[in-house]
């Protein structure tokens, strides 16, 4: 099957890469754009480590065709922190000790980020039934939830 | 001697035994010893078990010193997650 | 400032919760895990699984694969060296099925092609013609007389002669009298129970990238808990020389005993063989993860035991039947007889095993393999125990629970252990008393662990600035380099931030033992105290020269080498620093290693107390709050013993509510995803509280108890007892989903 070529912009900038159509776009990031940060746990959309935003969307990039990127704005784990300026975020999942293996954890930050964006205040009811789209055997959760929580705060307070 | 304790599936191969004793001054002769005077132990032993010795559960010590009083029991090898 | 009670010491470094040195990485995208790593000139694999539960192989033919432009080699077991033995053989064909196809998903064939897409396709066009064979997946089915024979010759010495023909183990033990401890009691029950198969459901699937030569010689780049084990194990598998293959572990994305074993990493080095040499990759989907992995035993498990008014448990006796999948020694019934009574000072004993084959994967560890089970049995029934009798849970507990001295279920003495101070510490908390509304119940269990001391080889060295660097064998699973490093400081009084602690490969240190048994803070810590002894040594050696005295007349404190007493002359103390900064000129590199099989391992004990809310509409369940009070000898870094805490009583209540192997008629696996084969997710659980007990463990430097494994065993039964407080019904059989709950509560009418 001949590939397609697709332009996109990841991260600020412009990329591009030939996709088979039945690459998804977590593939493309991961094996044609050397963006390894977003993970596959499943496949199907049930785990969220492949989370990233599209276009200002949180998706689970192995339900996206690599080929819907063209002409997308995305953004991944990798363009989270500004240079060595890490995302509140970040700095509280380390803080906090909210990771153990760390392979779920750059799907939290996306989307815990996409959740701070639209709500700068959730409750607890609200980060965990944002982040029941991502899975976590580590933790038990808790301590990615105060994570959020003191992020949260932090970046009310420096608003 | 060492008294040895062993679980209860092995007394078919110590005549109906549950304490066994043996000469020894480690757990590797201990063990050797075992096999000796019951040749049934032999393929148990070999296949992998775990040796207590005064509450503590030697796994791969069989320079590990055995006293005279000492308290030894044969297990069942632990595995962990 | 936390205190050893052993020496009576402050510490400075021991009980702080500095960030994990690995967490930057982690947070960024950087850290590279099992999938992430390739290589130049590199291949994919994918592998061909049986669709069947039970199946003669009659013909694989490759022909149409191989004619695909870019496919390079395909492997089936007529490939691989015959004549194995034992395990070793057992591993081999669970790594490519032989004769037989023993399981819905157990490998036939495995291709490699330039490309991943590529290879999927090649692996549909490799034809395998199947004989199919009557199966079986029950664990109560499989241990009838006529049911169908999965591996001839299976039992070992232990089975009774005319047992049934799946039956390949048969364990007993026990002490004292149990008909004169049931004539004591004045009560005595008996239940039957039963738990399914789950799956240690990391998030990571298993990925490999390996290399072999035609000469033997080997990489392989793998996510792993062992990676000497992945040597050991893949080169008995290939018939090649262990120590000519080089194993280096990711980053590892969960293992909870379920990655340190082989499934299919022999796969990716016998296709390279046969690929010339090239590099290949195979990661595994997680259908193939669910499928062809190593989930847990399922368990059918009978209980009695007698009680007096008092709360005396006066006798007690266990029948567990468990398979583990189609090889002999693969299930922990071993391990769950010895921990079904772990908890209990009681005179009179006995205990049953059985393990018997079946149609379903080849079981791997999974976090206190075998203990959640029992828990689950045992704690039940106490609990049914207390109730009739109108008892406190956590009195009776303490009032039969074991202490230093006091003989184990399993045989030997206790040396110092927590129980009685977990007990106590949950019944302390608030969590027991805080006030329950209608339709809420509250649960108690306790649960054991024996932990691990295991091969360990360690080296650490100092480097020419004064700062130290630690090679150690254990895959950090959940924050180990952290807290080794904190041990490391301590003992060379330097900065936590100068330490580096490095996961190495296995060229680079002498055997380990996977991260497993609850061991990589214990024994790779134990074993790093030692190797910093020798270093120390050395540098109190180069400044005795230095001063022109005695080696035993200097000692080590604070990071420097200091007079041992006004007798060995007035010196200035010298700094690691200072003694690193011209280690060249006095003798050479300074570092120290160690390598034994650590004892000592010491048992942790936990106590978890939950509240739940059941929905008597529908019987959902809903855990209000959850406390989890285990003894953690020290915590070295206490934020990752709550982590370890919080993540074992998950994953238990995951197992109580959720999950469950569910195999249809045809033995095929029905839940091979996510959205079947549900773990909890961040809106099913509440916060999960924690009370970190800490009885120092005699065997370790710091007082370490491995925490890992222990927390995923009392939440079974705790939820059990918490549901039937709640609704008056007892569940006996897990998953407690809400169709199961619904229906217990119905039948209790």
């Amino acid at each position: 099957m001949s590939k397609i070529h697709v332009q996109a912009t990841v991260n600020g900038d412009s990329v591009e890469f030939l996709a088979d159509p039945r690459e998804t776009l977590l593939d493309c990031l991961r094996d044609h754009l050397d963006l390894t940060g977003a993970k596959e746990g499943c496949g199907t959309g049930d785990c969220g480590a492949c989370s990233v935003m599209l276009n200002g969307r949180l998706v689970s990039s192995c339900l996206v065709l690599g080929v819907e990127a063209e002409g997308a704005e995305i953004s991944t784990i990798e363009g989270m922190a500004d240079g060595n300026e890490l995302h509140p975020l970040q700095r509280k999942f380390i803080e906090h000790a909210a990771l153990q293996c760390g392979f779920c954890t750059p799907g939290f930050l996306v989307a815990a980020k996409a959740l701070l964006e639209k709500n700068p205040d959730p409750s607890e009811s609200e980060i965990r039934f944002w982040l029941a789209g991502n899975l976590c055997r580590c933790t038990g959760y808790d301590k990615i939830v105060r994570a959020v929580q003191d992020a949260a705060a932090e970046m009310r307070g420096a608003a | 001697m060492v008294e040895v304790n062993l679980w209860s599936g092995l007394r078919k191969f110590t005549d109906g035994a549950e304490i066994v004793e043996v000469e020894g001054k480690t757990v590797g002769q201990v063990l050797d010893a075992l096999i000796a005077t019951h040749p049934g132990l032999g393929p148990v032993i070999e296949a992998g078990i775990s040796v207590a010795v005064d509450g503590e559960v030697i796994t791969g010590g069989r320079q590990t010193p055995v006293g005279e009083d000492s308290e030894v029991f044969l297990m069942q090898q632990i595995k962990g997650g | 400032m936390a205190k050893d009670e052993i020496s009576g010491k402050e510490f400075k470094w021991i009980g702080t919760t500095p960030d994990r040195p690995d967490g930057l990485d982690k947070v960024t995208g950087r850290a590279r895990y099992g999938a992430d790593f390739n290589l130049p000139n590199m291949l994919y694999a994918a592998v061909v699984r049986s669709p069947h539960a039970h199946a003669r192989i009659v013909k694989i033919d490759a022909s149409k694969a191989l004619a695909l432009k870019g496919v390079k080699a395909v492997v089936t077991r007529a490939d691989l060296p015959t004549g194995l033995t034992g395990e070793d053989l057992y591993l081999q064909e669970n790594t490519l099925a032989g004769e037989k196809a023993l399981y819905d998903g157990h490998a036939v064939a495995a291709v490699a092609a330039t490309s991943q897409l590529l290879a999927h396709d090649a692996a549909q066009l490799i034809e395998v013609e199947y004989e199919v064979l009557p199966h079986v997946t029950d664990v109560d089915k499989a241990m009838a007389k006529d049911a169908p024979v999965i591996l001839p010759g299976c039992a070992d010495h232990s089975v009774p002669e005319g047992s049934a023909p799946n039956v390949a183990r048969m364990i007993e033990f026990g002490r004292g009298d149990l008909a004169a401890g049931y004539a004591e009691a004045d009560l005595v029950r008996e239940g039957h129970y039963t738990t399914e198969a789950t799956h240690q459901g990391y998030i990571e699937p298993h990925a490999a990238v390996g290399q072999m030569g035609s000469d033997g010689k080997g990489e392989m780049w793998v996510c792993t808990q062992g990676q000497w084990y992945i040597r050991k194990m893949c080169s008995a598998v290939l018939g090649t020389d262990p120590a000519q293959l080089r194993v280096t572990p990711s980053e590892i994305g969960g293992g909870f005993g379920g990655k340190t074993t082989i499934f299919m990493e022999p796969l990716p080095l016998a296709l390279s063989k046969k690929a010339g040499g090239r590099p290949v990759k195979l990661v595994m989907s997680r259908a193939e993860v669910l499928r062809a992995t190593g989930p847990t035993a399922s368990a059918s498990m009978d209980v009695k035991m007698g009680m007096k008014r008092d709360g005396t448990i006066t006798g007690a006796e266990v029948n567990f039947r468990m398979q583990g999948g189609p090889f002999p020694g693969a299930s922990p019934v071993g391990e769950a007889l010895s921990c079904a009574f772990a908890c209990y000072d009681i005179a009179n004993l006995n205990h049953v095993g059985w393990e018997v084959l079946a149609n379903r994967p080849k079981c791997a560890a999974y976090r206190a393999p075998g203990s959640p089970m029992a828990a689950y049995a045992v704690e039940s029934l106490v609990d049914e125990l207390c109730r009739e009798l109108d008892l406190d849970p956590i009195e009776v507990r303490l009032k039969n629970g074991v202490k230093e001295g006091v003989r184990a279920s399993y045989g030997p003495k206790f040396k110092k252990i927590g129980l009685a101070e977990t007990l106590e510490a949950a019944k302390a908390h608030p969590n027991y008393a805080a006030p329950l509304g209608p339709n809420q119940g509250r649960g108690v269990a306790s649960g054991f662990w024996f932990n691990h001391g295991g091969e360990t080889s360690v080296s650490l060295a100092v480097s020419e600035d004064g700062t130290a660097q630690v090679s150690v064998g254990t895959p950090d699973i959940g924050g180990s380099r952290a807290s080794i490093a904190l041990m490391a400081a301590e003992t060379l009084g330097i900065a936590y931030e100068n330490v580096r602690v490095n996961i190495v490969e296995t060229g680079a240190l002498g055997v380990n033992e996977p991260t497993h048994g609850s061991r990589a803070t214990f024994a790779s810590g134990k074993a790093m105290w030692e190797a910093a002894q020798g270093a120390i040594k050395e540098m109190c050696k180069r400044a005795a020269q230095k001063w022109d005295i005695d080696p035993e007349a200097v000692t080590w404190k604070d990071g420097a080498a200091w007079p041992a007493g006004d007798n060995a002359g007035k010196f200035e103390p010298l700094s690691i620093k200072e003694i690193a900064g011209e280690m060249g000129k006095t003798g050479g590199p300074i570092s120290g290693h160690h390598e034994s099989t650590p004892s000592g391992a010491g048992p942790s004990f936990g106590t978890h107390v939950v509240d739940v809310e059941v929905d008597p509409e529908t019987g959902r369940v809903t855990v209000l709050r959850y406390l989890v009070t285990q003894d953690a000898g020290r915590a070295i870094h206490p934020q990752y013993v709550e982590g370890q805490y919080q993540g074992g009583a998950a994953q238990g209540i995951g197992w109580a509510l959720n999950e469950g192997y569910i195999y249809g008629e045809d033995g095929r696996l029905q839940n091979t995803v996510f959205l079947d084969y549900r773990v909890p997710v961040a809106s099913d659980l509440p916060m999960i509280d924690t009370v970190i007990v800490e009885v120092p463990n005699p065997g370790h430097p710091f007082g370490v108890r491995g925490v890992g494994e222990t927390g995923i065993t009392p939440p079974l039964p705790a939820i059990a007892n918490a549901i039937h407080a709640a609704t008056g019904a007892r569940l006996r059989a897990l998953p407690m989903n809400p169709p199961a709950v619904l229906a217990a509560i119905k039948a209790k009418g």
